[in-house]
């Protein structure tokens, strides 16, 4: 063959020129995410004692080191489900253009900006038993002693709630805002009243985007730690799994029991996010226009 | 859930639609029969798409009211009109088949399940889709999903057919054929339809009567001979093919006619609207209704600039002694520089007051 006939054979199977300015991205990946990825692997098959899989034996017959698991999917599951679907309703109502949507949008947003330290300061003060919250509900008399709301799951929920949400909304607002207007325009003409034009047109368009931003909210709700410590119960119904591979790794010094945890981690990650992902591949993903100029 | 019954009559009366702090529709008064093929015939931006999405409820009104005889519709919201509408850029659902595309309608109207099968069939075979009825719209080329959102839109056989400029997204050839097609389905299926477009021809070639439209004002309402032969004022004129349009003053009032000056010129035309002698006016003739004179002496002298061959015609671009340009069509073999002698047909020439209304 010559080389230019091998050429074109490789353009058609998208291998061109144009692929080194992959490059510099593939470096970055490498070095940020790749290696470190590989040399935590690494060191977690290297205990002090015991066979390369020793550390992971020991934080799977550890029912304390076992039960961070659970724990942190009962925190990480609903916040990133509520963060989602509180997102859908908020950013559909903000559809299109409307006086103060700048205002509204960057009220939604600016959590963001506070971080998980900030937001558990404000937490403690906002709920704690003497806190704003439950000095309303006293002079109101609705509880007559006050609502545990912090240094429990109902703290980290909460403060994921509040730096996931803003992520949440911006994802979905920017997926909706892909869907062609006019569609639900043609089903309104068609007959469809608003839950029919919701339920039958947007959703199923939206809802390969609503997979997406599940798993990158979860992701974040996973990883929880400074909340789980400040807002949570660090030594009980919050210990979360992140908790488990600092103590290994700070505490005790066991670098290989901490690496070990954290692989851990990030396969239950990994298992989550491809069941989610393979739901996903069964949905309608293609264009979201209504046809062709 | 309305009947999307049938009705006799229906009436825009004073539709009017404002965005910021201009009118995009003023005060459309229209009355549409059943069975009718009304054409919105306007350049871009003159509010035809605004006329229709008040139609169909998908804009509210500023003022003004719509009556299906004698129920009032613009209060209603859009899927409670029982209207079918073809969007400019078709709007099928992309993650629907074709089949499921055209069944939407009916499956909102509750209609019951074999029903719906056989009339979504019906519809499919109606504009020659069996073929592809099970694709996404993704996997249709253009002309097949404007025929996808027509079958859509009659086969719930809505009272009322709404099409915004569908044929602008094709290539000519489609173009014509749908034309066709879309004028086969509205007889055959006894729709009344109201049909935006840009494009003169279309509207000319498809229409029962026509409203014309500028900067949001109705400037004529008839059937397309009326508006062909003889548009309302020089704007229409120049917009239904008066390529030329000459400033000229009246010089006096000859029976029916009027003897016009202007350029070195004097010609003989049909006065359109009230104008008297010593007023500025213009005088519109098409290029096909200029001929060149039989024998020398009968006619205007002119010299040829710039000549486009057009198939069976060719299409001149001329210039008079005074520099007036002209445009004409022949069938006569013509080539730049020759100096030839023109005829301007004086029942063919139609002469307008210059600023009709005080617009420019
Ligand atoms: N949503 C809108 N907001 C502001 N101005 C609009 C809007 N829609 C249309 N217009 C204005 O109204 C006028 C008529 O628009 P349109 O009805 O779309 O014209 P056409 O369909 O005849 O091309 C235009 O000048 C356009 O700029
Ligand atoms: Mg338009």
């Amino acid at each position: 063959m010559t080389p230019v006939a091998f050429r074109h054979r490789l353009a058609e199977r998208g291998i061109d020129a144009q692929l080194l300015l992959l490059g510099p991205a593939a470096v970055f990946v490498a070095a940020l995410f790749v290696y470190p990825f590989c040399y935590g692997i690494a060191v977690s098959l290297q205990p002090v004692e015991g066979g390369p899989f020793a550390a992971y034996q020991a934080f799977f017959r550890d029912a304390y080191q076992r039960d961070t698991i659970a724990t942190t999917l009962r925190i990480a599951l609903p916040a990133a489900l509520l963060n989602v679907l509180a997102s859908v309703p908020i950013a559909y109502r903000m559809r299109g253009r409307f006086r103060g949507k700048r205002v509204l949008t960057t009220v939604l947003v600016v959590p963001i900006t506070l971080g998980t330290v900030l937001t558990a300061e404000g937490l403690l003060n906002f709920l704690g038993p003497t806190g704003w919250f439950n000095r309303v509900l006293l002079a109101l008399g609705v509880v007559d002693a006050p609502v545990t709301l912090t240094h429990n799951y109902w703290g980290v929920f909460l403060s994921l709630v509040i730096t996931g949400f803003p992520f949440a909304f911006l994802l979905v607002s920017s997926y909706l805002s892909g869907i062609d207007p006019s569609l639900e325009k043609a089903g309104a003409v068609l007959g469809a009243g608003w839950a029919q034009r919701f339920f039958r047109i947007t959703l199923p368009l939206l809802a390969p985007g609503l997979a997406t931003t599940f798993c990158l909210t979860f992701v974040l709700a996973f990883s929880v730690f400074p909340s789980a410590i400040l807002v949570g119960d660090p030594s009980g119904t919050t210990r979360v799994i992140s908790i488990a591979a600092y103590e290994a790794a700070y505490v005790r010094y066991d670098y290989a029991g901490g690496a070990a945890a954290a692989i851990i981690m990030g396969l239950v990650e990994l298992v989550v996010i491809g069941v989610v992902l393979g739901l996903r591949s069964l949905l309608y993903t293609g264009s979201t226009a209504g046809g062709k100029g | 859930m309305t009947d999307g019954g049938r009705f006799d009559r229906l009436r825009l009366d004073g539709v009017t639609r404002r965005f910021g702090g201009s009118d995009a529709l003023a005060g459309l008064d229209l009355t549409i029969e059943r069975g009718e093929f009304i054409t919105l015939l306007g350049p871009s931006g003159c509010g035809k798409s605004t006329a229709l999405n008040c139609l169909a409820g998908l804009l509210p009104l500023t003022r003004g009211s719509i009556w299906r005889d004698e129920t009032r519709l613009d209060t209603l919201p859009p899927e409670q009109r029982g209207f079918g509408m073809v969007f400019q850029n078709y709007a099928l659902f992309p993650h629907m088949s074709v089949r499921k595309n055209i069944a939407f309608g009916l499956r909102m109207r509750r209609v019951a399940r074999a029903e719906v099968r056989r009339r979504t069939e019906e519809a499919i075979r109606l504009v020659h889709l069996e073929a592809h009825a099970d694709k996404l719209p993704g996997q249709l080329s253009g002309g097949q999903q404007q025929r996808v959102a027509i079958a859509r839109a009659v086969v719930v056989e809505p009272s009322l057919v709404l099409m915004d400029e569908p044929l602008s997204n094709l290539d000519a050839k489609l173009r014509l054929e749908m034309r066709t097609e879309i004028r086969r389905l509205h007889q055959s299926l006894g729709l009344t339809t109201v049909y935006v477009t840009h494009d003169q021809e279309e509207a000319l070639s498809m229409s029962d009567r026509l409203v014309v439209l500028r900067a949001g004002r109705v400037q004529q309402i008839g059937t397309p001979e009326q508006v062909h032969t003889r548009p309302a004022n020089r704007h229409i004129a120049d917009f239904m093919g008066f390529r030329n349009l000459l400033p000229v003053r009246v010089a006096e009032q000859a029976g029916d006619g009027v003897v016009v000056d202007g350029g070195g010129l004097r010609l003989t035309g049909s006065p359109v609207g009230g104008i008297g002698p010593g007023e500025p006016a213009v005088a519109a003739i098409r290029p096909e209704d200029v001929r060149i004179a039989d024998q020398p002496g009968g006619g205007v002298e002119v010299t040829v600039e710039v000549v486009e061959y057009q198939g069976r015609e060719l299409s001149a671009e001329v210039r008079t002694g005074d520099g007036v340009p002209l445009h004409l069509r022949t069938t006569r073999r013509l080539a730049p520089k020759d100096r030839i002698e023109i005829v301007l047909d004086p029942a063919r020439l139609l002469v307008f007051p210059a600023e009709p209304d005080g617009a420019p």
